[in-house]
């Protein structure tokens, strides 16, 4: 590959063939036909499909990864890769749980715990952004490393055992509505407003493209990489703390062993999914929002229709290729 | 030689192209001489590159025919040309940073022993290419940590392992200073004593009448005529190219003021840079000479905070600074515009507003850009340098070299610089915007701006500098002014025999 070609042109190219076009065609919004296309077939396959409650549970199942998702969209974008995220929402988890038993009733230990699960995520997402740009070291390697140790250090804590909230309200957090919608959701809609502002209306947003595009140019332009990479990560750890006290809340407890499990991979597919490169420089918000809910749709149908759940993992992988396979064909 | 006696060797019949909905080629006829150096020139964005993309197979024809020998023949892809010996040196460089320099230039036809690489018939290759081009690049160096020239000879080297009968050379010459030009054309006669025909885009009228037998002019998209050099003076050339006569590539020099606008001392990098002082009054242009690898780019990089330096102090309007960061240099009035464009100076993916205000973003945003303003703004600079693009919102890879050269200028314009350094500031850029760009600089340094000008082109240091310096091997070799700056001073003092050889302040 070119110097040219994997400095700028990889990041988004929307049309196959050696004649690149720097036109608005349907690849710009291949996420978008696709979720049509998915919503349509599973109208028509299953009449449970459309009913309110049936969404609403999709989108709420879609919530917590998507959450996540959206941090991560930022990483990969600059360039980076986060697979700590599954052990680093355990991990706080659990941190937060005991801080609150430990902090005792009511509503205020809620507010001061879900401070500091955004500020534990926060650090995890700092140590993340540390080793990368400080330590140098890849991040694909540098969260491998963290993810075990997170995961490690969580079931140390908890000496493995299922934590459990003692406060009464803690629940509602994760349990409740607004406009006959769950609360994670709000958040997952109201944090995908948030960084779609962030990402294409604010100078940060446009170093953090500009560093996954081309480093080198990026620094001749007076950003600091370093700090832009940095930031992305921390960006991540936050939306990781949020959605561990929506899932901790939900459940009102965590285990230590299998919360969030396997969430970097439904993350980094939504981002993909998304239409966001994973050679960095281009992405968008939107894309990864509708790159949840593919998933979440997918998955919700297979249940819907009683297809085995060892199959799932199937499809999602397959699901994974096909947009790998359309984003290389664009970018060629 | 004259055409009568030249077989044809390639002809083009009709060769249309369009980019999505938008021709850029509107069917070219011509006739291409075996054994013929043939110069291509055109305003930027006239389709030259693109004229040439269709013959070495990287784009695909919209319409028309390429006959090889008579043959009617079709390059689908570089493979393809490859096969019938066409080899082509691109404009922008395509080498893989991560790679040493004989792993590109054998890359994707690696020589091997058995199934195992023969990395030391590659190496060896490699060096006697290299020995031909006359540098002393070692064949192990990393590509990543070569300067634009090296880079540049990396890809003439790379075209000439295989031995094409078709070479073509898109602008190999705007990074390179005369040693290595002269270099070049030298093996450029050989190669055409062989019988190898050659294709040679170059804004660099006087190279063009040098070297090439004939001459291919286009203007937007079509074929304007084909001649013999030796019929057109280079005045002949920028008329037919523009459509229009052209006079007075270069303003009147204006007279600088007596504040100094920058002052360096003593700056050093081991073993790079040794003690450089200069300094550049207001309204002044000063020139920056030297051969490849003279520490020009270094001590800009340097003081720019691009570069750690070992040792130097820097007044900037009178008052000692110090810069650590580029970000301080930019606020303190000074601009870098690099020599390298692809590789230091665009976003490839972003489009027109996007890069030009990348720097100055701050002054489109409170808390969120206005997006507007920056379109504005890029609008205003597409008219001003008469930037040729498919729309403002095309990304920069879809840009003519030249072009993207004026978004890069309109870049470091855009933050309201006083303090000017342009490093090679007319790559690639035709004849017409060249004037342009030169009486911009006047009317800047009209309003007192200090300019400094690295340029491998003599012309454009002896037609604007008030002031030049001569580096060689990381130091200054010489400083001459006013009727001392001509081609044989610069010349003396960069080859290190300079009559007035002088210790540095
Ligand atoms: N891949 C592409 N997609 C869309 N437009 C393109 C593409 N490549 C080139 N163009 C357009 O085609 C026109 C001709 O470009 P080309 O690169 O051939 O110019 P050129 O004559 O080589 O100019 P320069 O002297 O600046 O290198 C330009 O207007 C350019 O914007
Ligand atoms: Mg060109």
């Amino acid at each position: 590959m070119s110097d040219a070609i994997k400095k700028g042109a990889l990041a988004t190219r929307f049309f196959s063939g050696s004649n690149a076009k720097p036109k608005f065609t349907i690849g710009n919004y291949a996420p978008l036909i696709a979720l049509i296309i998915l919503v349509v077939i599973s109208a028509l396959a299953s009449e449970h499909f459309l009913m309110p409650r049936n969404i609403t549970n999709v989108l709420r199942q879609v919530s917590y990864t998507g959450i996540i998702a959206l941090g991560m969209t930022f990483v990969i974008i600059a360039g980076g890769i986060d697979l700590s995220v599954g052990s680093g929402l355990a991990l706080v988890g659990v941190l937060v749980i005991m801080l609150l038993n430990y902090l005792g009733d009511g509503w205020l230990a809620v507010s001061v715990a879900i401070g500091a699960a955004a500020a534990l995520g926060a650090m995890s997402g700092a140590i993340n952004g540390a080793l990368t740009t400080k330590g140098k070291i890849a991040p694909f390697v540098a969260t491998l490393a963290t993810m075990s140790i997170f995961r490690s250090l969580t079931l140390y804590i908890s000496d493995a055992g299922e934590m459990v909230s003692q406060n009464s309200v803690y629940s509602k957090v994760g349990t409740g509505y607004f406009l006959d919608l769950p609360v994670p959701v709000w958040l997952f809609l109201g944090l995908a407003a948030l960084g779609h502002m962030l990402l294409r209306h604010t100078a940060f947003g446009r170093h953090v493209c500009a560093v996954g595009s081309n480093p080198k140019v990026a620094s001749y332009s007076a950003i600091n990489v370093q700090r832009i990479i940095f930031s992305t990560f921390v960006i991540l750890g936050v939306t990781v703390g949020l959605s561990a006290v929506m899932l901790s809340s939900r459940l009102n407890s965590v285990s230590p062993g299998d919360a969030g499990m396997f969430y970097e991979l439904d993350a980094i597919a939504a981002v993909v999914i998304g239409g966001t490169s994973l050679n960095g420089g281009k992405g968008t918000i939107w894309g990864t929002v509708i790159g949840a809910v593919i998933l979440g749709i997918i998955n919700n149908m297979l249940n819907l229709m009683g297809v085995s759940p060892y199959l799932q993992g199937t499809v999602k992988g397959l699901v994974i290729l096909i947009a790998v396979l359309m984003q290389y064909k664009r970018e060629r | 030689m004259t055409s009568a006696q030249r077989p044809t060797l390639l002809r083009l019949e009709n060769i249309r192209k369009s980019f999505s909905g938008v021709t850029v080629l509107h069917g070219i006829n011509a006739e291409i001489e075996q054994g013929e150096v043939l110069g291509i020139l055109g305003e930027n964005g006239a389709g030259k590159s693109t004229l040439l993309k269709i013959v070495s197979g990287i784009y695909s024809l919209s319409d028309g025919a390429l006959h090889i020998d008579g043959e009617p023949v079709t390059i689908g892809s570089p493979g393809d040309a490859k096969r019938l010996g066409i080899a082509m040196i691109p404009q922008e460089f395509n080498l893989i940073a991560s790679l040493n320099v004989f792993e590109n230039i054998f890359l994707g036809h690696e020589l091997k022993r058995g199934s195992l690489l023969d990395k030391a018939a590659m190496r060896q290759r490699t060096h006697d290419l290299l020995q031909l081009l006359e540098t002393e690049l070692d064949p192990d160096s990393l590509v990543e940590d070569l300067s634009v020239a090296e880079k540049q000879m990396v890809e003439i080297a790379k075209a000439l392992v295989h031995d094409a009968r078709i070479l073509i050379m898109d602008e190999p010459t705007t990074v390179l200073t005369k040693k290595e030009v002269e270099v070049l054309f030298a093996l450029i006669a050989k190669l055409k004593a062989q019988g190898v025909t050659i294709l040679f885009i170059s804004h660099k009228l006087k190279e063009v009448k040098q070297l090439c037998d004939r001459l291919m002019i286009l203007r937007d998209g079509q074929l304007v005529s084909m001649d013999e050099v030796a019929h057109l003076s280079e005045h002949d050339m920028a008329t037919k190219m523009v459509g229009r006569e052209l006079n007075q590539i270069f303003p009147e020099r204006s007279q600088p003021l007596d504040e100094w606008a920058l002052e360096v001392s003593g700056l050093s990098i081991r073993s790079q840079l040794h003690d450089i002082s200069f300094g550049v009054r207001k309204g002044e242009v000063l020139g920056f000479a030297g051969l490849v690898g003279s520490g020009r780019t270094e001590t800009m990089e340097a003081l720019m905070g691009l570069r750690r330096s070992d040792s130097g102090q820097v007044k900037v309007f009178g008052k000692p600074v110090k810069i650590r960061k580029l970000r301080q240099a930019v606020e303190l009035g000074l601009a870098y515009l690099s020599e390298d464009r692809q590789g230091a100076g665009l976003v490839m993916n972003f489009d027109l507003p996007e890069n030009i205000s990348l720097i100055s973003l701050k002054r489109y945003s409170r808390g969120l850009i206005n997006h507007q303003q920056t379109r504005k703004q890029a609008q205003d600079y597409v008219q001003r340098f008469s930037i040729k693009a498919p729309s403002l919102s095309s990304e920069l890879q879809y840009l003519s070299g030249g072009n993207q050269q004026k978004v890069y200028l309109s870049k470091w314009m855009d933050t309201d610089p006083k303090i000017l350094i342009l490093d090679e500031p007319t790559r690639g850029v035709d004849v017409n915007t060249k004037k342009d760009i030169y009486h911009f600089i006047q009317s800047l340094t009209e309003q007192g701006m200090a300019v400094i000008v690295i340029s491998s082109e003599m012309e454009e240091l002896i037609g604007l500098a008030h002031r030049v310096m001569v580096m060689r091997e990381g130091r200054l070799q010489g400083e001459l002014s006013d009727e001392q700056i001509n081609e044989q001073q610069i010349m003396l003092l960069a080859a290190g025999l300079g009559p007035q050889q002088r210790e540095t302040a």
